[in-house]
């Protein structure tokens, strides 16, 4: 991550969409740093729902074989923003699974960098956005396959909900090649609730409000599948849910 | 139960019923049928509210209460059911939990307890046997990977259990095998067939009326009834065609 003391700007790929104004008193922002050694395995849950903006930045080193599981809720009710950079050795396995809800004028973003330095790595990422009014939620996400890095399987599925045609989703997967033999994929979509499926549910005597927390529970579900902090983090996403239907 | 006067609906400013007047009691089983384009669908989704589905004129009086003036949720817990012709799939969402807040969101609206859960599933449990369905389906999530035919049975089971007062079944009939359909009839008539209920039948065809006997059948042509009569009306019209009925 960058160490840089000077706020940075819009020209900065990774800020194009930030809200600047909220980063600034948190400019610079210290990295936190996992290890996991070869042949571990570690988890982390985060729940960021406060009221206060909040900015992270988590620098993940894996070594051979170590596996890291990454879960994240990032719905403050001011600007969010989670940086994550994770470095992959040989074998090593990398999941993250998160949602971000975002109403009113916040910013919510997720910025990921996951660099497969070594042969036969793993990652997946399963981003969940729900943004409402006039809020914004980003996903810049970068996948970098180093030279020699065969045998690499990486898979990015993005995928925003938005709840007002005056809310923006802003997705951007990126990958960067250099190795041979290497599964990447990536999956992109930004969407609206199903009206149908709205009407169906209001027919059965759900009102709107109901009805769209359910479908939208289901939606960022998909995050937090397999986490060992399933409930907790289904809970806090729940909750998070009510402030902005 | 039901006054619909002189109903006037438009779908994209496109005028599809055109001074519907139909009047349904406690106890009866009514049969609307009719040729393609006719209104049929547009009846009943304009009965249960559905954005985009506008009345221009004409009233609708359900149990007492303006229906028109009601969301559709409130329309739902003052006890209309409308059984979809294309019932709508719900990823991640379950049945049970579906419908176990519809019910209770019903019920609240009434002033009535909510189920809790193992009540629910009692319940549920009752009206899956009653239409021959795995209790196990309902776990699954809403119509998600059902058949055409499982999913006209979801919905026979969805009525059980939110018991309405009043059910508009739009072609339950189609996508049912011989034996789906008879299931599918005797559930409507085991859960519906009762002095203070009512159903309204949308129909093409005359095989459903087989099991579930209308007391009246109404012909709907270009935006409005044009020919009422008893269960014979369907058998006529069966025989001898839309065209040469309704004229």
């Amino acid at each position: 991550m960058s160490q840089a003391l000077a706020l940075p700007t819009r020209k900065d790929e990774d800020f194009r969409y930030a809200d600047l104004a909220a980063l600034a008193p948190l400019w610079p922002v210290a990295v936190e740093t996992i290890s996991v050694a070869a042949g571990e395995a570690g988890n982390l849950a985060m729940v960021l729902d406060g009221g206060e903006p909040v900015a992270r930045e988590i620098a993940i080193v894996l070594g051979d074989g170590a596996s890291f599981d990454l879960r994240l809720l990032n719905a403050p009710s001011a600007y969010g923003r989670v940086a994550v950079k994770v470095k992959l050795g040989r074998g090593a396995s990398f999941t993250l699974g998160a949602a971000q809800l975002a109403g009113g004028d916040q910013v919510v973003e997720i910025v990921t960098d996951v660099l497969h330095a070594q042969p036969d790595a793993v990652s997946r990422q399963v981003v969940r956005s729900v943004a409402g009014g006039q809020a914004t939620a980003n996903y810049l996400g970068k996948v970098r396959v180093a030279r020699g890095a065969d045998g690499t399987d990486g898979e990015q599925s993005i995928r925003a909900m938005l709840l007002d045609r005056t809310a923006t989703a802003n997705a951007r997967p990126e990958l960067e090649i250099f190795a041979d033999d290497v599964k990447c994929a990536h999956g992109c979509a930004v969407g609206e609730l199903d009206a149908n499926g709205l009407f169906y549910m209001a027919q059965r005597g759900l009102p709107p409000a109901e009805a769209k927390k359910l479908m939208l529970q289901a939606f960022v579900a998909e995050a937090f599948a397999g986490a060992a902090d399933e409930e907790r983090l289904l809970e806090a996403a729940l909750a998070a849910l009510g402030r902005l239907v | 139960m039901l006054t619909i006067s002189n109903l006037h609906a438009t779908v994209a400013d496109k005028p599809i019923l055109k001074g519907l007047s139909l009047t349904i009691n406690a106890g009866e089983v009514h049969a609307i049928m009719g040729p393609n384009g006719a209104g049929k669908s547009t009846l009943g989704y304009t009965l249960g509210g559905r954005p985009g589905y506008e009345v221009i004129g004409g009233s609708v009086e359900f149990l007492g209460q303006d229906l028109l003036e009601l969301e559709p949720h409130e329309r739902a817990a003052a006890g209309l059911f409308l059984g979809f012709q294309y019932p709508v799939e719900i990823p991640g969402v379950s049945f049970v939990q579906f419908l176990r807040e519809s019910l209770n969101a019903q019920r609240a609206s009434r002033d009535e307890a909510p189920l809790s859960g193992g009540e629910f599933l009692k319940l549920a449990r009752e009206q899956a046997a009653l239409l021959k369905m795995d209790m196990e389906m309902l776990k699954r999530p809403v119509n998600v990977g059902f058949s055409g035919g499982e999913k006209k049975r979801a919905e026979m089971v969805q009525m059980g259990i939110l018991a309405p007062k009043l059910a508009i079944l739009d072609e339950t009939d189609s996508g049912l095998d011989i034996d789906a359909l008879r299931i599918v009839g005797d559930g409507i008539n085991s859960v519906m067939r009762k002095p203070d209920k009512a159903v309204l039948l949308i129909t093409h065809y005359q095989r459903l009326l087989d099991y579930v006997k209308p007391d009246f059948v109404h012909v709907l042509a270009a935006g409005r009834i044009v020919k009422t009569g008893g269960p014979e009306l369907a058998l006529e019209l069966e025989e001898r065609g839309y065209e040469a009925v309704a004229a």
